[in-house]
């Protein structure tokens, strides 16, 4: 009993990370249809920053803040440097944002060196909360709570404010949110430095389960591609649902067969999308 | 005028082992595995307008068969050979299949999952596969009586295979099934308005392009003597959709030249330049900005230009 | 920070001197140099260890002016990535282009295997840093020396001192799903069985976990203690995890080799302090050769050495010593890996010699994390003297078993 306890918290935990993982993926693609594969790296990037803004000294509040700050000016310049020249072509996007990745992981590697950094867990959170019977981390508890903040928070912006409704505009139709004068330009910048800082926070906050260490670009990327996939492009209740699936599948398919835990984790979404190509709640051909 | 330009290459390739040290010859040979293997990710993703992420997956295979034939049935290398390249593409038609029920970024997303499953289980078959210990002791084949563990040999051995692979590839396109294998990259609903069964196009360019892969995926097994699950990380897919880009998707030198971009930059210039990952970056981002369809378009474009200045 | 600026030049320096120099001459010329080939990781997951290797024989070399046996000493560094096919790129490069006499490394075992043939036929003399056992053991490689452990060497001694001196009669053991941590796992296993104890878990969590908690949510805690066989941080991560579940205390925690290097531990704090670990170094050595290198390069680097760049720098002195024996003629390869074999000398982890298979037998030593100067280091508590890679077991019967794998040998004391 106590274990599938355990279980169950850690699958909502994990699925409260991939949410923070892949909220800023799904809103780029969403709109943009950039599959941002410069995504980890930029992840990795915001634990970075966290893990130095944290060694300086200030919390962990600070730290996200900053993350989300940097990393969204980071994905400012990358879009209206480079991708912006991009649209409409689909493979030159891969080969900008792959190549873009493999030049911040080497940058961090440059600044912050072959070491894992490991990101401190704030002081409050650090003992075990003890309940019915069991013990949990408090900090993972904390993090699926700030996701489902974060995942309301962006539901209210898409749904009541004027920039939401753009967005919305823009998914649905390009051409026409731009026929009725949406400022399409202006549009992708702000949602491109929204998903990148929105990467960057879950970097941070992310930082003390995960650490930031050479490769954690590597590890999430294929994760946030997963989730965004299953749950749907265009939809993000569709990506905060199945980042829950699969954060259940995979905590509970590693404890029960591990042998199998690559398959475990793609398998969902290659049956998903065997037969249903727009994935859970995907409104969206790709 | 093209075809000199060919022939003369041909030449250059027969003639690099009369003149190089090991070394160099040992890299022009992977740089031909590197190109045979871009070349067929290049029939998916150049003409058939399918982007994949996981087209390592058959260069495993192949090659996986191909070391556990060998090694552990001691098979010979004929049959061992025929066997590798026959059931990877059968894997092929099977991922196919599943891959083909979605298009654009959920194709991208099923080629990587169906590769990361293999990747996986590579690691984890250990009774098959050895997981990351790899399997070693792989001999080469002697066609012939010829020893290919001398590398010019080799070396010639690979370039015939890469020449015949190249023409194939050339007819191919070049051919009524190409140009329609083009027609459903650019329209496809025209294509099917006019009767063409696109599903099934793109299912035989999914195939042809597994079977090239295979191709590529044991001359790489020859060559290295040894097989690792990192064969097919995502790292390797990516690697490859790279030289396609890089050097052209949809032309037939361009992932030829990108194959060579990359693995000069991989093999070479890491030796000389410690940030050279960085520098791989920074040249695919240059690429992508002053050569958008690649290096080959590009290079084609200022050729005629300088032609029609000259007229 | 990173010494790029150097290794390029030295790199540059011997690649450019190598393309210069003649097709090979089989007696050395008294002016000629020596040049080392490293083959090590500067970039992607591994590259803390290959870094610290960089380190470790640059400081070697450092202290004696690039000389040995009167020659100068010329490195040359290759990064492979860890990437087994570009280690086979690179040691071709190493050994064809910059034409080095000596290899040194490579840091993974899957890179060791993916260049054994290639050793074997080029017949260069290397002093290897991975860990793979069988190519000391089952597939012995005539040109391969390693003065570092090979997996399960130091494992064998923590199940003993397990088993005899902390009286654990119940164990947990846990490691990275890969074939250094089924190995050392399994020896651990042998040896705690075959003295009284019992595993009662087996857990193998994926190399590049995200994280524990389902594996810490599975862990038996009526249990007096728990092996862990991890490498590079994930130790060190396993170790946080464990204290937040609120695991802290319920059982001991006993390190393999890698579980908690030097490297590791100068970003840990207070959860580290107590942990036992085994390895064949620790920074704390008091011999007189680890009292000069230890600080020198906790001096020059900020950090303590640990696993990796320790094994490079004692890798250096039994290159040395051996090159010594051959009057520096480092193209005679035959003599100078005999003379390699016969190393006996005492370095900065204690004394080295090789058994026949080209393994070392040496110091193993039990640590504890404590705290010095406002640092953490691993105090040695134990030392175990002349331990082989084949424990206290006879090699032919040793050798006539399988490898050491998951599942090898078998569990019998698992319980649900």
């Amino acid at each position: 009993m106590q274990i599938w306890a355990i279980q169950t918290l850690n699958s909502l935990a994990l699925g409260g990370l991939l949410f923070l993982l892949s909220s800023g993926f799904a809103l780029i693609f969403g709109l943009m249809r950039i599959a941002n594969l410069t995504h980890g790296a930029l992840f990795m990037l915001g634990a970075y920053v966290g893990a130095t803004v944290i060694r300086a000294g200030y919390g962990m509040f600070t730290a996200a803040a900053a993350a989300l700050i940097v990393i969204a000016i980071v994905g400012g310049i990358i879009e209206r440097l480079i991708l912006r020249r991009l649209s409409g072509n689909p493979q030159g996007q891969v080969l900008a944002t792959l190549g873009l990745a493999f030049i911040i992981a080497d940058f961090c590697l440059v600044i912050w060196g072959g070491d894992p950094i490991p990101i401190e867990t704030p002081a409050m959170f650090q003992s075990p909360i003890q309940f019915l019977g069991i013990s949990f981390p408090a900090y993972r508890l904390v993090i699926l709570v700030i996701s489902c903040i974060i995942g309301i928070a962006l539901y209210l912006l898409l749904e009541k404010t004027r920039l939401g409704a753009m967005i919305r505009a823009g998914v649905d139709d390009m051409q026409m949110a731009r026929a009725v004068g949406i400022p399409a330009s202006q549009l992708f910048t702000i949602v491109f430095c929204l998903g990148a800082g929105l990467a960057g926070l879950g970097g941070t906050l992310g930082g003390p389960i995960f650490n930031a260490y050479p490769g954690l670009d590597a590890d999430m990327l294929p994760l946030a591609l997963i989730v965004v996939i299953l749950g749907g492009v265009g939809s993000l209740v569709g990506t905060f649902i199945a980042s829950f699936i699969v954060g259940f599948i995979y905590s509970f398919g590693i404890a029960l067969v591990p042998d199998l835990a690559y398959v475990i984790l793609f398998l969902p979404m290659v049956v998903v999308i065997a037969f249903k190509p727009t994935g859970l709640f995907g409104t969206i051909r790709t | 005028m093209k075809k000199l330009a060919g022939f003369l290459t041909i030449i250059f390739l027969i003639s690099i082992p009369f003149y190089s040290g090991e070394y160099y010859i040992n890299l022009a040979s992977q740089m031909l595995i590197a190109a045979i293997f871009a070349s067929s990710l290049n029939l998916l993703v150049g003409y058939g307008g399918l982007t994949s992420l996981g087209h390592a997956v058959y260069l495993g295979l192949s090659a996986y068969i191909t070391a556990w034939l060998i090694t552990k049935i001691g098979l010979s290398h004929g049959a061992t050979a025929a066997i590798a390249l026959t059931a990877t593409t059968v894997m092929g038609m099977l991922f196919g299949w599943i891959a083909l029920r979605a298009t654009g970024l959920g194709f991208l997303m099923l080629t990587l999952a169906l590769s990361q499953i293999f990747w996986g289980l590579a690691y984890r078959w250990v009774g098959m596969t050895n997981g990351d210990n790899g399997i070693s002791g792989i001999t080469r084949p002697m066609p012939f009586d010829i020893n290919l563990d001398q590398s010019n040999y080799f070396y010639w051995f690979v370039l015939i295979i890469f020449l015949t692979c190249m023409l194939l590839i050339t007819r191919l396109v070049h051919s009524p099934f190409g140009a329609s294998i083009c027609g459903t990259r650019d329209q496809a609903k025209r294509m099917t308005a006019l009767g063409f069964n696109v599903w099934l196009i793109r299912w035989i360019t999914f195939v042809l392009a597994s079977f090239f892969g295979a191709v590529a995926g044991l001359l790489y097994v020859y060559f290295h003597k040894y097989i690792h699950p990192t064969v097919m990380s995502i790292t390797s897919s990516a690697e490859a959709l790279l030289c396609v880009i890089a050097g052209g998707a949809g032309t037939l030198t361009g992932p030829i030249i990108g194959a060579f971009l990359v693995m000069i930059l991989k093999n070479y210039v890491s030796g000389y330049v410690e940030r050279w990952n960085m520098l791989l970056g920074a040249v695919f981002v240059f690429i992508v900005l002053f050569m958008p369809s690649g290096i080959t378009p590009w290079v084609a474009d200022k050729i005629s230009r300088l032609r029609n200045t000259t007229k | 920070m990173t010494i790029n600026r150097r290794d390029f030049l030295v790199g540059s320096g011997a690649a450019s001197l190598g393309l210069a120099v003649p097709t090979l001459v089989n007696a050395q010329k008294s002016n000629e140099p020596i040049r080392i080939g490293l083959l090590t990781v500067k970039t992607g997951p591994l590259a803390s260890g290959g870094i610290d290797m960089e380190r470790g024989i640059m400081m070697y070399l450092n202290e004696r002016n690039n000389m040995m046996a009167g020659r100068k000493v010329e490195l040359v560094v290759a990064d492979t990535g860890g990437v087994p096919a570009n280690t086979k790129t690179k040691v071709q490069e190493l050994v064809e282009r910059d034409k080095v006499q000596v290899l040194m490394g490579p840091l993974a075992a899957f890179e060791a295997l993916a260049i054994d043939d290639y050793i074997k036929t080029q017949k260069i003399p290397t002093l290897s840093v991975a860990a793979a056992e069988d190519m000391t053991q089952r597939k012995p490689n005539p040109w391969f020396v390693r003065a570092t452990s090979s997996s399960a060497q130091c494992s064998h001694v923590m199940a003993d001192y397990c088993a005899k001196i902390m009286k654990f009669k119940r164990m947990v053991m846990i490691a990275d799903d890969i074939a250094y941590g089924h190995e050392m796992n399994a020896g651990f296993q042998r040896v705690f069985e075959e003295n009284g104890g019992k595993i009662v878990q087996k857990l193998f969590p994926p190399l590049t976990a995200p994280d524990y908690g389902s594996f810490l949510a599975q862990l038996k805690t009526n249990v007096d203690g728990i092996f862990l066989g991890f490498a590079g941080s994930n130790g060190f991560r396993f170790v946080r995890q464990f204290n937040e579940y609120g695991l802290r205390g319920k059982m001991a925690i006993m390190g393999g080799m890698t579980a908690l290097d030097e490297s590791v531990l100068k970003n840990m704090g207070d959860e580290a302090l107590g942990i036992q670990t085994v390895c064949w170094y620790s920074a704390e050595l008091d011999n007189p050769i680890n009292l000069k290198f230890a600080p020198g390069f906790r001096k020059t680097f900020g950090y303590d050495p640990g696993y990796y760049a320790a094994g490079t720098y004692v890798s250096g002195a039994v290159l040395e010593n051996a090159l010594n024996a051959v009057n520096g003629d480092a193209n005679n390869k035959d003599a100078l890996m005999a003379a390699l074999k016969k190393t006996n000398i005492p370095t900065a982890r204690g004394p080295v010699k090789f058994d026949q298979y080209g393994n070392i037998v040496g110091d193993v030593y039990i640590r504890q994390v404590e705290r010095k100067d406002k640092r953490l280091v691993n105090a040695v508590l134990r030392t175990y003297t002349n331990v082989s890679q084949f424990w206290t077991y006879d090699p032919k019967s040793f050798l006539g078993q399988p490898v050491y794998t998951r599942d090898y040998p078998p569990a019998k004391n698992l319980e649900s």
